[in-house]
């Protein structure tokens, strides 16, 4: 500070101080800095720490063994452990399908065609399940669906696959409608010039120019549909856990590195789609309009 | 004449359009997310039943309990001292929590939206891994950090700060700590978007008129990133009011917040109009705070 006083100074500034003085920038917050670099660190040392330990030979969750991968192999040996993935997956896959299917009609119904009566109201109520709590979410649904469930004795993965596919459809529907605002309308009027059909013009035209925006609306809504715990742990029938409310459950005894093993490997899974999704929204953002 | 009815015939088929298209949507979360909140908002007008559920009939009573108690004996009215409690911790742990996710958010928002333009993407990236890691890892993370024997205490023994383990877990800081952690990205995304918007111009401008940095800080930078200040704190906010995870596995079974004692109602304590009048009660709360933030973010528009 004083450094700069003494620049500002009429008189020529000694030269020593210009030197010493750090340039002066005015994006420069003082502790900004360094705070940001502890908040990097704060997000990343815990995640971090539970990779390491799901290499631990030792049974122990505080001391380090030696390098193994016992822990992986006891997951995937673990019969539990296998069908609460391939449920998660099952579950993911048909939340993601159904979630974009819908989002993708809703998105096309409510976007470019300028404002109509109760769009508005398609809004609020395509974005929902953002607004509620989960918990609230979710105890209304384990009260309607266990009535329906003593009405029919249905006991199957419907309640679930009609849960996770409602609360995806926001996450599903908003990446497609930033897709489809910022697309060139001029390509389907020129297929309608050259004589395509409403349907040829969406086939050939839209379609395949939205398809970044509903692959990265499919993959958040699978992200989001893996990963959901809350509505899932009170939706579920009996024996019908999935990967994440297995994890949930194993909270409640000794902890062995072989729940670090599977959030590690769930982790890598994320990280793979999310990285899948940045590439897909990079190449939208340098598509020539 | 004519084109004022074409135009009309034209509004007639949008709308006919984006209804229809959006119909499979609606329907959908009619079925699976909004339609069952309503049968909540009936079920906490009902009494209770004798083995959990619901019987007629329609009483206010669910509504009466979240605040007040009514002795068994005598009849008389008093606070609900164990409800209040919970209240309280879930404001207070909710309001914490925004407050240092921001005072962390905002010097990291900054640090993200001043770096040069080919490094931003990348520092964005890494603060929505984080945010898109499945909530239970994230809470397991912190939860091996903070144990007994975890990565916290272990240093701070080593290094001679402490001689025996601080009891972190299963208190009402491990859910502070646990919801700070998990709700970082949350206040992070918002803020820079709104300094990325920010024209670093208005700095030099203040500075030429002799501000300091603070007063720049508070009189420039603050006031113009206020929509993603709001958003930020809104973001954090209402999801720490209604945590369930977090202090589940962190705060252990006797520091519950709303979520858990929801949970509670229709579990163990088997009284149902009371968890769907705790829900609605919720719902309420976050609705005022979301309609704070719209008429913000309105007002903000028109200033423009």
């Amino acid at each position: 500070m004083t450094e700069i006083r003494v620049a500002a100074a009429p008189d020529a500034p000694p030269l020593a101080a210009t030197r010493t003085a750090p340039p002066f920038s005015v994006t420069r917050m003082p502790g900004f800095g360094l705070v940001a670099v502890a908040s990097f660190a704060v997000l990343y040392l815990p995640i971090i720490t539970l990779v390491i330990f799901s290499f631990n030979a030792s049974t122990s969750m505080s001391s380090w063994g030696g390098l193994s991968l016992d822990w992986y192999r006891a997951a995937w040996r673990n019969e539990v452990v296998q069908e609460a993935t391939v449920r998660s997956l099952i579950l993911a896959t048909s939340a993601a399908v159904i979630s974009t299917t819908v989002a993708t009609l809703a998105a096309l119904g409510t976007t470019r065609q300028g404002r109509f009566p109760g769009r508005t109201a398609i809004y609020a109520m395509v974005n929902q399940p953002l607004m509620v709590p989960e918990i609230v979410t979710a105890v209304s649904l384990l009260i309607v669906f266990g009535f329906v469930r003593s009405l029919t004795g249905y006991q199957g993965l419907g309640y679930l696959i009609l849960a996770h596919s409602a609360f995806c459809v926001p996450f599903a529907y908003l990446p497609i409608r930033a897709r489809l605002e910022g697309m060139d309308r001029t390509l389907e009027l020129a297929a309608a010039d050259l004589y395509a059909s409403p349907v040829q013009a969406f086939r050939r035209i839209t379609l395949p120019l939205l398809a970044p925006g509903i692959m990265a609306g499919a993959m958040l809504a699978f992200v989001v549909s893996l990963d959901d715990v809350v509505i899932t742990e009170f939706v579920k029938s009996a024996g019908q856990d999935t990967l994440a409310t297995y994890m949930l459950g194993q909270f409640r005894r000794t902890l062995t590195p072989e729940v670090n093993a599977i959030s590690t490997a769930l982790l890598g899974f994320t990280l793979v789609l999310l990285t899948g999704f940045f590439l897909i929204t990079r190449k939208r953002a340098r598509d020539p309009r | 004449m004519t084109s004022g009815a074409a135009e009309a015939a034209g509004l007639r088929r949008r709308t006919r359009a984006g209804w229809l298209l959006s119909t499979p949507a609606l329907v959908l979360l009619a079925a699976g997310a909004a339609g069952p909140l309503l049968v909540v908002l009936v079920f906490s007008f009902l009494s209770q039943g004798e083995y959990g559920g619901v019987s007629l009939p329609f009483s206010g009573e669910a509504w009466f309990r979240i605040f007040l108690q009514r002795d068994i004996f005598d009849g008389t009215v008093s606070a609900a001292d164990a409800h209040l409690a919970i209240f309280w911790r879930s404001v207070w742990i909710s309001l914490a929590t925004t407050l240092i996710t921001f005072a962390m958010g905002l010097p990291t928002a900054w640090f993200i939206a001043t770096r040069p333009p080919g490094q931003r993407s990348l520092w964005l990236f890494l603060i929505t891994i984080p945010f898109w890691t499945n909530l239970l890892i994230r809470t397991f993370a912190i939860m091996e950090v903070i144990r007994n024997e975890g990565l916290l205490n272990t240093a701070l023994l080593s290094l001679g700060v402490i001689d025996q383990p601080i009891q972190i877990l299963f208190t009402d800081w491990a859910t502070l700590i646990g919801t700070t952690y998990v709700y970082l990205p949350l206040m992070v995304l918002p803020l820079y978007a709104a300094i990325d918007r920010f024209d670093m111009r208005l700095l030099e401008a203040g500075y030429d008129l002799y501000a300091s940095r603070w007063s720049v800080l508070r009189r420039v930078i603050l006031p113009l990133v206020r929509p993603g200040i709001v958003a930020g704190c809104i973001l954090v906010f209402i999801p720490s009011l209604g945590a369930y995870v977090t202090p589940r596995i962190l705060g252990g079974g006797k520091n519950m917040m709303i979520g858990n004692f929801i949970e509670l109602q229709f579990g163990q304590a088997r009284n149902w109009p009371l968890g769907a009048a705790l829900s609605m009660a919720l719902m309420v709360v976050v609705m005022a705070a979301l309609l704070v933030y719209v008429r913000v973010s309105a007002r903000e528009g028109r200033d423009d």
